[in-house]
């Protein structure tokens, strides 16, 4: 064997461990984020009487329009546990096609998302109205950060999944990335229950 | 074009405020022009900013730390100076700069120089205590720092450019509110704290991945030195806090920025829950503080009485207890703020219970001494002022802890003295004695000990006459933060404090005089074995400084004082067989560019820059993209330069350096029995 491919093999091992820790590590990252989420609906669960003559939840939240961007935000995850699926199957097209999916998935939910603000700051409902509207448009908005920041990390996997192909720092990579978007499902779950749920009952 | 930065921001309202401003850029400006003298811009780029080992990395850390302390000091002599001669007069500080001064104080104090000073110290060590080659993210790391700096840069340039916070660095709204603060200190406050709690999460991250993953064969969780152990238990309390802090500060920042109503006096707002949240991060930070120096602690205390530490086990759980219980306790910041006496009650009692595991570690601490062959090092002599001066912070902050007690106290001096005798004894004497214990494993050579024993007696006593008559103060009635006073009685007092704060300004000048004459004696001093103390955990069994992988073949442990094990069977210095090739991290420019943007990124946000501010964001996402993309962060070091390294380090170790340790017979763990080492 040449030197230049022992070190390969060399690093190949020493990346597999890295790769390793660094899913541990996303785990730890999330275990953060979502304390940075409990203390989000913290502030909401306190502030979200305080409507301060404005309008309150009854007046601003509309169930149906959030069951889409539910809808929307679910299917997502199904169409990326698809892809992860097709990854661990080494099916490199077909994880391209589910990723596009599940782009286009998340897009339609941020641009419902900002519809639905734009909708409320027209109203004069916007985050500077009330301590109630600064929790909600922080809370849900700081969702819909991370789901933006979601989607560009999907743009740049699909980027590297067609230049490079399913390497084994892409595979690691996917798969954080949807440790990731699972993740922010879970959130969206819990603000639907916690703020739209009890906002309109 | 430049926001709201206009020619007003340069402080010309003040002599002292443009001295100030003077002095920072005239000190900025000095450094520039010796790095250019010296030509080392280019080495100080290849081998510093953009390197990704965890040993460099810490000691930027801890250089950062010194800076930063003596900045912060200045503010401790100018307050102090103030309220001695402040009797009935106005002193010499305008009130709204008197209350920049004690905001930044304790702003840099926590931020600057507490923090990077123990990641600085946990960097350097922690990989080696436990076998590691290096931590788990390289360069993760490297942001970590860069992050930090860009906030310490922050608080440094709201001295020229515009002025500091006044509302202390708690910054409790509504004061801190746009309404009552609308200038741009607190929102230097604010993204200094942002930016470098950002670097902070991402080092308590990186330090939980690194103990829990990179522990060498053998290095069982119970084998771990107590220094690693607090490491990890502050790395957990730094993940589960810190987002806190950065949740706290970014609403108290929308609220300031963009009218939202998180804390405000109308429209819905709820100061409690500023009160809350800070104290939920502001707690646990200051265990993250005093863990380290406990863990520090422990280990001179072990080495310096040649003794297995006592109680091993007992200290890892109160550890780990005081980690626990750190997060039950955060009301007692605010008992006076209108929870009901029941609330109070709960808090003030979990509050006492964590002096019980600290009172069992100044046990194990006092057991490990007792019939030990104490040597009187500079670190030992820290180690021994601490356990005498913590133990009576610790008696009054149970005296705090209970809620009457502290109705009457709250908000004096006596607080004031009470945490600055937590922090000084317990933290930072700690972190001295890590810097006088770990020096010589950084550069190779010892520091000097006459030097570092003046510096201990001059903070030492410093300490005890700066914030003792504070205790006396407070049980007279006076609050905390005050420009000037009208009761004679006070002035004598006042006055003792200042001649301590003097005498802390000696000590700190002979670490200074310490790091110059070891640095220029440095040949006879050479740490040429890597164990000068005849040390007993695994940072030991590498060589001083340490060679980049640190470990050529990675350890074997089979006991907690794993390095004294392998003196005991005469397994040290043995070179192995045969090398084999280490893989190591590439260094990486990535890391210094990203905090000069978050820098940017922060400074164009305080004065509204928004094209700045978008730009900045920008740049961030790229270089997160560029690093994201990139499969190619490592490369091979071949074993024949590993051999290499090895040999030259071998070859300089005679037998009359090494602390040969065979004929040592240990007689059952921690059983008092004096070592009997090679006489």
């Amino acid at each position: 064997m040449s030197d230049t491919a022992m070190n390969e093999d060399l690093l190949e091992h020493e990346e597999r461990k890295s790769l390793e820790s660094r899913e541990f590590g996303f785990w730890v990252y999330l275990m953060t984020d979502a304390i940075i989420f409990a203390l989000l609906f913290a502030s909401y669960v306190v502030l979200s009487k305080n409507s301060a003559a404005g309008p309150t939840s009854k007046d601003v939240f509309d169930l149906s329009h959030t069951a889409g961007e539910t809808a929307l935000l679910l299917f997502s995850s199904l169409t990326f546990g698809l892809a992860t699926i097709a990854m661990s199957l080494g099916r490199s097209g077909r994880v391209v096609q589910w990723l596009i999916v599940t782009l286009v998935l998340g897009l339609g939910f941020l641009a419902m998302e900002m519809i639905e603000f734009s909708g409320m700051i027209g109203q004069g409902a916007g985050p500077e109205t009330s301590g109630f509207l600064s929790a909600f448009f922080t809370l849900v908005g700081t969702h819909g950060l991370h789901v933006a920041f979601g989607v560009i990390g999907i743009c740049v996997m699909i980027g590297q999944v067609l230049a490079k192909g399913l390497t084994i720092p892409v595979r690691s990579r996917l798969f954080r990335l949807g440790l990731f978007w699972h993740f922010l499902d879970i959130v969206w779950i819990g603000i639907f229950s916690v703020v739209y749920l009890p906002g309109v009952m | 074009m430049l926001g709201r930065l206009t020619i007003e921001a340069i402080p010309l309202y003040s002599w002292v405020a443009m001295g100030g401003a003077a002095v920072t850029v005239c000190g900025g400006l000095a450094v520039f022009l010796l790095i250019t003298y010296l030509r080392a811009w280019k080495v100080l780029w290849t081998d510093w900013l953009t390197s990704v080992d965890h040993k460099k990395i810490g000691i930027m850390y801890v250089v950062l730390a010194l800076v930063m302390l003596v900045r912060g000091f200045v503010d401790a002599l100018m307050m102090r100076a103030q309220q001695a001669i402040a009797l009935n007069s106005e002193g010499y500080l305008p009130p709204e700069h008197f209350e920049q001064i004690f905001s930044s104080h304790g702003t840099i104090m926590i931020f600057f120089v507490a923090m990077p000073f123990l990641t600085g110290l946990i960097n350097i060590i922690v990989p080696q205590q436990i076998g590691a080659r290096d931590v788990a993210f390289p360069f993760l790391n490297s942001v970590s720092l860069w992050l930090t700096a860009a906030g310490a840069g922050l608080v440094l340039v709201s001295l020229v450019v515009g002025k500091f916070s006044t509302a202390g660095w708690t910054g409790y709204p509504p004061y801190s509110g746009v309404e009552f603060s609308p200038g741009v200190g607190v929102d230097y406050w604010l993204w200094a704290l942002i930016v470098s709690g950002v670097g902070s999460t991402a080092s308590g991250i990186n330090f939980i991945v690194t103990i829990v993953k990179n522990r060498c064969p053998g290095m069982t969780y119970m084998r771990m030195p107590l220094f690693t152990w607090t490491a990890l238990c502050i790395s957990v309390l730094i993940a589960f806090a810190f987002p806190a802090l950065t949740v706290v500060a970014a609403q108290l920042t929308l609220d300031r920025t963009l009218g939202f109503h998180f804390f405000t006096n109308g429209d819905g707002g709820n100061m409690m829950l500023f009160a809350n949240l800070i104290w939920i991060w502001g707690h646990p930070e200051v265990y993250i503080l005093i863990l380290p120096a406990f863990g520090i602690f422990s280990e001179v205390v072990a080495t310096f009485s040649r003794k297995r530490l006592f109680g091993y086990k007992s200290l890892v759980y109160a550890t780990a207890c005081i980690a626990i219980l750190s997060f039950t306790v955060w009301l007692h910041h605010f008992f006076t703020m209108g929870s009901s006496a029941n609330v109070n009650a709960v808090f003030g009692i979990a509050t006492m219970i964590i002096a019980v595991p600290t009172g069992v570690k100044i046990f194990d601490w006092m057991f490990t001494m007792y019939r030990g062959r104490i040597e009187f090092h500079p670190s030992m002599v820290y180690t021994i002022g601490f356990m005498v001066t913590f133990v009576i912070g610790g008696v009054t902050g149970v005296l705090l802890a209970l809620p009457p007690a502290d109705y009457l106290m709250h908000n004096s001096t006596f607080l004031v003295a009470h945490f600055h005798n937590m922090l000084i004894p317990g933290a930072l004497f700690g972190y001295f004695a890590g810097l006088n214990y770990w020096f010589p494993k950084a550069f190779g050579f010892k520091l000097d000990a006459k030097w570092g024993i003046r510096s201990f007696w001059f903070w030492f006593i410093g300490f005890y006459l700066a914030f003792m008559p504070l205790y006396v103060l407070g049980f007279m009635g006076m609050s905390r933060r005050m420009e000037h006073y009208a009761d004679p009685n006070w002035q004598p007092y006042l006055i003792v404090a200042a001649l301590g704060a003097l005498c802390i300004l000696c000590g700190i000048i002979c670490i200074a005089v310490q790091l110059y004459v070891s640095a220029k004696n440095w040949g006879s001093a050479r740490d040429v074995t890597g164990d000068p103390w005849n040390g007993r955990t695994l940072d030991w069994a590498t060589s001083s400084p340490p060679a980049p992988y640190n470990f050529a073949v990675l350890p074997e442990v089979r006991d907690v004082d794993a390095f004294h094990d392998m003196k005991i069977h005469g397994t040290a210095y043995r070179p192995p067989a045969h090398y084999e090739d280490i893989v190591m991290p590439r260094k990486s420019g990535l890391g210094p560019i990203i905090g000069a943007v978050a820098f940017v990124l922060g400074f164009a946000f305080v004065w509204y820059i928004w094209w700045l501010v978008a730009l900045s964001l920008v740049l961030i996402l790229i270089c997160i993209g560029i690093r994201a993309c990139d499969d190619d962060t490592d490369f091979v070091m071949p074993a024949a330069e590993v051999a290499r390294i090895e040999a030259a380090h071998l070859a300089q170790i005679t037998p009359v350096d090494m602390h040969d340790m065979r004929d040592f017979e240990p007689r059952g763990a921690a059983s008092g029995t004096p070592l009997a080492g090679r006489a």
